[in-house]
């Protein structure tokens, strides 16, 4: 059998790994982290773009439409949140209506559907907060939201149900070329020796090609800082609130979440440190500045956290996508910067028939589309309650008060397969933590939960993978 | 199902509610506590000081619960553990849930809201900063160390000056924790002053005012915290930072009443306390609909919480007989430096004296504390010093709740001293 290898765990990676798992062969994902979705997956906006805003005939246009209209099928074999919200691009100043029509022409001609201009009044009578200043408005229908790491975890989980490995905690340190073949060395000496690699790092996929590759790329972490709103300012908005890029810059976004918080950001700063996930003072002070230009009442008073994302942006400015060259069987997904999400579902794909393509592979006959999320508590009727909790009692144990997540959802998710491990983990599958207390009240419960499942120690449970252990001994 | 009185909440308003409750003659109560043995937060604080008032003597918080929880058990009042209050509505149906029981759904007569308060998360107070471990709420560290017996760090900073965070200074020095600093935001301490006595100054912990935490260092676990000073307007002020190396920032900035549930059942909120609006009774703008405790306003004694919450019980009791006056009200409004009065309104035609809870909203001293009901003082009481920490009391005797019950136009305020 055919071993693929795919580097990076992210929404990349893992709707590659499921779309691969069509296909007969011996798939491996290798994860530097302890989970999917650590990266750039688990820290944007979560916006499933229309694809007006990426210039014609570039990857990114051609990958985002293609995407985005795929979405509402795949979260329905998936089963994870989705939401066509649609979308406005506001604009605050009388003189700037070319740009809107820039970007509605520029929109039809990727062939993004339903797009209007519309004016400020026709926006404040769909959104009433936004402000009076808006003169008039980019309609998009088509954009809509969607929770970026669960949808990557339910590619995951679809990927390890047909067939696909991952292996976590295994940084990669260069690729070799081995005659027809390509060797991943990993930084603690083991090799795995692939008829084809998936470059799907991220961050780091310049220095993954190029440490085989004679043609080179740069990566420039692009950092961006958002503030997430407790579900009481849902009100805020229902559709995606983008604002048309001025001299004075891009503009943040006041998007809603597909669980109801609203979302602020992001800035974007192009810094050096592709670890760096520090917020700043003057990054979230600039985010709130920004995000209320378009919605003046919004107030620090509902803010619940905050966090930044490092979107992978490339120095050639498009995705790079497709073989590496030099006979190298290394498949490249460099530079997946917004809207690499929106564009992931239709990478995925083309990625998966091009490597099956160059290594043979036949049909997978016991395929299985369908994946089955964890069934959500807090969205249930009372009668789907008292059923569930009939079934398993765990269902009747609240954990977390401020989302209701039971412990019966908080078990499934470190059991199933490529399952939760720490509490970072088990909130992008449960919900547990993400509330209005932050955790205040169930991280020790769930550290609780953790450990009896995994069968460890309370002082080896961690937050976010090795060193972020949270206790440090025992009481004496 | 149905039950006359359901009480929500099994911590110390809760018990007292519902000890009342029965005592003023309802026999058909339920508590519903969704932690596994009822006490609330007070099986956390292992340290002693409270039931000074109540009980004359000065007992630990789990001693305390279990006075309260003897109370209950000899009343053979009904009560649930491990079961979450889901929904309420303003009908009074109850949804609940438990691993033994299931789904349960009671039609209730009368509610308790005793659900206590919760802690102000770090993403409230928008530090900046890693979001590596090592970063508590001062509550969830109490109960790591007091309930399960692990400890969260060795090397400490604590930003705000609250009761908890000063508690656990103390706590956390004789697990052999180095704490380095409590930073406040504020020129004064939210904690009570023997508390500031107590747990710093015994250990020589440094309390710094004026000052907060701008900058949270580290990859996986905290490294250290950034700390500056404050102008007037609260802004850190460029060029005081000072890095202070540790592993683990706890916070103690505030508590906010948790009113999910109330907001369920329409129940008008205060957006200065974060509680319900009551009457002196007691009960919400939704009928028959009672609030106590925490989830009311924040208290810093467990005292009169417990008084508090055995008014209300009783209160509740009446309103199930049928006793409850639906007549007008009289606002009582807070001015000149006071933050906040509860209850915000009094019943006409109640009879009992009318006590008032207060906090206010800066340090003051010298002051005289007034009820002034249109326009006319009918209560005054000189004060040293007041500050926000610690809520002040006004109990009025009979003729000065009548005046108030009779006005048009009742505050309470603070008024300089004449010399």
């Amino acid at each position: 059998m055919k071993k693929i290898v795919i580097i990076g765990a992210g929404v990349i990676g893992c709707s590659i790994a499921r779309e691969l798992s069509r296909y007969e062969a011996e798939i491996i994902v290798l994860e530097r982290e302890n989970d999917v979705a650590c990266g750039t997956t688990k820290a944007n906006s979560g916006v499933v773009h229309g694809g007006f805003d990426a210039k014609p005939h570039t990857k990114k246009a051609w990958y985002n439409v293609r995407g985005n209209e795929m979405f509402d099928k795949l979260s329905k074999e998936l089963d994870f949140p989705f939401r066509r919200n649609g979308a406005y691009v506001l604009c605050f100043d009388d003189t700037k209506w070319d740009g809107l029509k820039k970007l509605y022409d520029q929109g039809v001609e990727n062939g993004v559907k339903g797009l209007k201009v519309v004016t400020g009044d026709e926006v404040r009578k769909r959104e009433p907060y936004v402000s009076d200043e808006v003169k008039g408005a980019l309609w998009c229908p088509s954009s809509g939201i969607v929770s970026p790491y669960e949808m990557t975890i339910a590619y995951a989980e679809n990927a390890a149900a047909n067939g696909v490995k991952f292996v976590f905690e295994k940084t990669v340190d260069r690729l070799e070329k081995s005659g027809e073949k390509i060797k991943v060395v990993c930084k603690d000496g083991d090799v795995y020796e692939a008829d084809a690699v998936v470059n799907a790092a991220g961050l780091y996929s310049d220095e993954l090609n190029n440490s085989v590759s004679s043609t080179k790329y740069k990566i420039v972490p692009r950092k961006g800082e958002y503030m997430l709103l407790d579900k009481t300012s849902g009100y805020l908005t229902s559709t995606t609130l983008f604002q048309l890029p001025t001299a004075m810059g891009k503009g943040i976004l006041v998007v809603p979440s597909v669980h109801g918080n609203v979302l602020l950001g992001p800035t974007a700063v192009d810094i050096e440190d592709k670890e760096c996930r520090d917020t700043t003072y003057d990054g979230l002070a600039e985010a709130f500045d920004k995000a209320r230009i378009t919605v003046p009442s919004v107030t620090k008073k509902t803010v619940i956290t905050q966090f930044t994302g490092l979107r992978a942006h490339a120095d050639a400015g498009d995705f790079v996508v497709g073989w590496a060259g030099d006979d190298l069987p290394l498949y490249n997904l460099i530079g997946i910067e917004s809207p690499g999400l929106t564009a992931a579902p239709a990478l995925a794909v083309q990625a998966a028939e091009d490597v099956a393509d160059y290594t043979a592979l036949a049909f997978n006959k016991n395929f299985n589309p369908i994946r089955k999320g964890i069934p959500c508590f807090a969205t249930m009727t009372e009668n789907e309650r008292a059923e569930i909790i009939k079934k398993n009692p765990l269902y009747g144990r609240i954990v977390c008060r401020c989302e209701v997540v039971t412990e019966g959802e908080i078990v499934d998710s470190i059991n199933r397969p490529v399952g939760a491990k720490d509490l970072d983990g088990v909130k992008r599958r449960t919900r547990a933590g993400m509330g209005r207390c932050q955790s205040g009240f169930c991280s020790e419960r769930v550290m609780e939960i953790i450990a009896r499942e995994r069968g460890i120690d309370m002082t080896e449970v961690t937050k976010s993978g090795k060193g972020s252990e949270i206790v440090v001994g025992r009481v004496e | 199902m149905e039950k006359n009185l359901i009480i929500i909440g099994g911590g110390p308003a809760g018990l007292a509610a519902a000890k009342s409750a029965y005592d003023a003659g309802e026999r058909d109560i339920l508590i519903l506590e969704r932690e596994d043995r009822l006490g609330g937060i007070l099986n956390q604080c292992i340290h002693n000081g409270f039931g000074l008032h109540t009980f004359k003597e000065e007992l630990t918080g789990p001693e305390y619960a279990a006075r309260y929880i003897k109370e209950v058990l000899d009343r053979k009042i009904e009560y649930k553990t491990g079961t979450t209050a889901l929904s309420i509505d303003k009908n009074k149906r109850v949804t609940c849930a438990s691993e033994a029981e299931g789904l349960m759904i009671y039609e209730a007569k009368a509610i308790i809201l005793a659900c206590g308060c919760r802690e102000r998360p770090r993403g409230a107070i928008n530090i900046a900063g890693c979001r590596a471990a090592g970063i508590f709420s001062a509550g969830t560290a109490q109960k790591l160390i007091n309930i399960d017996g692990y400890m969260p760090g060795k090397e400490v900073v604590i930003l705000g000056s609250g009761d908890i965070g000063l508690i656990m200074a103390r706590r956390m020095t004789f697990q052999g924790a180095k704490v380095k600093a409590v930073v406040e935001l504020m020129p004064y301490s939210s904690g009570l002053n023997r508390n500031i006595v107590q747990c710093l100054n015994d250990f020589d912990i440094p309390l710094m005012f004026s000052h907060t935490v701008v900058d949270i260092k580290g990859k996986g676990r905290v490294s250290s915290v950034v700390i500056a000073a404050v102008d007037e307007k609260l802004n850190p002020i460029k060029g005081t930072e000072q890095e202070i190396k540790c592993d683990t920032l706890l916070l103690s900035v505030g508590l906010l009443p948790e009113n999910e549930l109330s907001r369920m059942a329409d129940v008008n909120l205060s957006p200065v306390t974060g509680g319900a609006v009551v009457d002196d009774d007691m009960m919400t703008g939704t009928d028959g609909i009672f609030a106590c405790g925490n989830v009311l306003h924040v208290h810093d004694l467990v005292d009169f919480v417990s008084e508090e919450s055995e008014w209300a019980g009783a209160r509740a009791a009446a309103y199930i007989r049928g006793e409850k006056a639906k007549g007008e009200r009289v606002a009582i409004g807070a001015e000149g430096g006071v933050r906040y009065v509860v209850p915000q309104y009094a019943l006409r035609d109640g009879e009992e004296n009318l006590k008032l809870r207060m906090r206010v909203g800066n340090v003051y001293k010298n002051v005289r504390l007034c009820v002034v009901c249109d326009g006319e003082e009918v209560y005054s009481k000189k004060c040293m010093i007041v500050t926000p920490g610690e809520m002040e009391t006004v109990s009025l005797n009979e003729k000065q709740t009548r005046a108030l019950k009779n006005c048009k136009k009742a505050t309470v305020c603070l008024k300089a001293v004449e010399r």
